[in-house]
């Protein structure tokens, strides 16, 4: 299942947040967005799962999700968004049962996600007793619960010290290489997007317009950023971003 | 560094050192505790202190009954098994009234807490019946459900109604909003996120709220024992006043009391079960 954007656009009243957005996302690749804050690169995202509306354009889903897939497409927010009253398992158990997926099939389902996501004793700790790493591959892993076409992930590792930041970058290679899958990963941080997106799309700053979309064709696995290369990649990318950043942090908030 | 051989980093020689001082503690305090014996002790020391008034002659009969004697009084009421008769019948209307109006409350305040219609419907009734008081209305009651039960359980349901659906209805707004979108974004159904985030989410304050309406609830039990009802704490306890029987009379109250307290109790009871995960 791929994914297009058709020439979106969205404005809040009479404040333009983005314009033209035209976009694929093919399946099993990780594209990631980056761009300075503000530039509507959440509600993009947002946008494409549903959750929002745009003034104008379209999101097109081209081709089924797989028949197993419970919730095709699927995100991982920021701030993790875990039920602090359910235990880990009771936070992936919530929306399997809810999909009809129960007993036995939902127990396997659970135990799979959590050996993924290398949470299996943790199973029944309570969401205030873990760590903001281990919070979001909790997220992760009801994510994954579902089968998901599309992730959508929202800055996952933006609430994260940068230690865990590279931990969980790892983590999410590793569970891409076993098994890839399609994403889109929002993200201000260019060194998060050159490790784990296929393509990058730059953004401008508020209105958001695609400034340049940017290829790394490097598997996954095997990048390294002191690789000459994709420091080169990063470096470009910091180019194209810096004026807009610098334009973008001198704005006064709006609403 | 506790030694005070720090070096001035510039390194300046003033040939003295500098006088080394701890650095003054400024911060503690704002974090009250409650150790356990505190409480105890100053309902014995209050007690105690009437006790010794009343019996040096210092406190006069007329102005306070002695606690020893209010404490037979007790026993006896509860010998002659007429403690039962009074609080059978009362705890029967503070439960039913209290069930009727809380849950009726819950379910008006998450509707409006989820419905445009009946938050801009209901918020303002809801305002201008909280100040009214519910006392003043029992003859209404009387004469809309007559002088048996049924309005005796209507004055206590009505008082709760409205401090739960207040307490409800801002809870729900405090429901973390990233919660429901997350319950959208995995497509979960109308109710599912209703029963599963946002009740939960709103429980803390909902049990907040009921500690304050059932207080209200025990209130309008004896306000509504006042009026034609034979037995119930609030009989006994007007009967005791209109004969000056300030034994009988304090051994009333102190049983409100001590339903207050056991009701609080079980709410923290309530809270310790269903709020664990707040650790």
């Amino acid at each position: 299942m791929d994914l297009r954007l058709n020439s979106i656009s969205h404005r809040y009243d009479d404040l333009e947040v983005l314009r033209d957005i035209s976009l694929d996302i093919p399946a099993g690749r990780i594209v990631c967005i980056v761009g300075p804050s503000g530039c509507g690169k959440s509600t993009l995202l947002r946008f494409i799962g549903g959750l929002e509306k745009p003034t104008r354009g379209e999101v097109l889903q081209i081709g089924e999700a797989p028949a197993d897939s419970l919730n095709p497409l699927t995100y991982v927010f920021q701030d993790f968004a875990l039920l602090p009253w359910r235990t880990v398992e009771g936070n992936i158990s919530l929306v399997l049962n809810d999909h009809g997926v129960r007993g036995r099939e939902a127990e396997e389902i659970i135990a799979d996600v959590l050996a993924r996501t290398k949470l299996s004793e943790f199973r029944t700790a309570w969401p205030r007793q873990l760590s903001g790493g281990m919070k979001q591959r909790v997220a992760i892993a009801r994510a994954l619960a579902v089968n998901p076409a599309a992730l959508l992930m929202d800055e996952p590792l933006s609430a994260l010290d940068s230690q865990t930041r590279e931990l969980l970058m790892d983590d999410l290679v590793g569970l891409w290489t076993r098994a890839p899958f399609t994403a889109v990963y929002v993200t201000h941080n260019l060194s998060e997007a050159v490790r784990l997106g296929h393509r990058i799309v730059v953004l401008s700053r508020r209105p958001g317009e695609i400034r340049e979309i940017v290829e790394i064709d490097s598997p996954l696995a095997g990048r390294d950023l002191a690789e000459p290369e994709l420091d080169a990649r990063q470096k470009h990318l910091w180019a194209l971003m810096r004026a807009e950043a610098e334009a973008a942090d001198k704005e006064l908030a709006h609403g | 560094m506790a030694d005070g051989s720090l070096t001035s980093p510039g390194g300046i020689a003033t040939g003295d050192r500098p006088e080394a001082r701890p650095v003054r503690f400024r911060g503690g305090g704002f974090n009250p505790t409650s150790p356990r014996w505190v409480g105890a002790a100053v309902f014995v020391v209050l007690i105690a202190f009437l006790e010794w008034g009343t019996r040096a002659g210092v406190i006069s009969n007329l102005t306070m009954p002695r606690p020893s004697d209010v404490f037979a009084t007790l026993v006896d009421l509860a010998r002659s098994g007429m403690l039962w008769t009074h609080l059978v019948p009362s705890l029967t209307r503070l439960a039913v009234g209290s069930a009727l109006g809380t849950l009726a409350g819950i379910f008006v305040g998450v509707m409006i807490g989820l419905f445009s219609v009946a938050r801009a419907g209901l918020v303002p009734l809801v305002a201008a019946l909280f100040p009214i008081p519910k006392i003043a209305l029992l003859p209404l009651f009387v004469i809309w459900f007559g002088i048996d039960e049924a309005s005796k359980y209507a004055l206590i349901a009505f008082g709760t109604f409205t401090p739960t659906v207040v307490a409800t209805y801002g809870a729900v707004d405090t429901v973390d909003r990233t919660l429901i979108r997350m319950g959208q974004s995995f497509g979960l159904k109308w109710h599912t996120i209703v029963l599963r985030i946002v009740l939960p989410g709103a429980m803390p304050g909902i049990l907040s709220g009921l500690r304050v309406s059932l207080a209200i609830a025990i209130i309008l039990l004896v306000a509504a024992e006042m009026l034609g009802a034979e037995y119930g704490i609030g009989a006994y306890i007007l009967q005791a006043g209109s004969l000056y029987d300030l034994e009988r009379l304090f051994a009333g109250v102190a049983i409100l009391s001590l339903l207050g307290v056991l009701v609080s109790a079980a709410i923290g009871r309530i809270e310790a079960r269903l709020l664990r995960w707040r650790g």
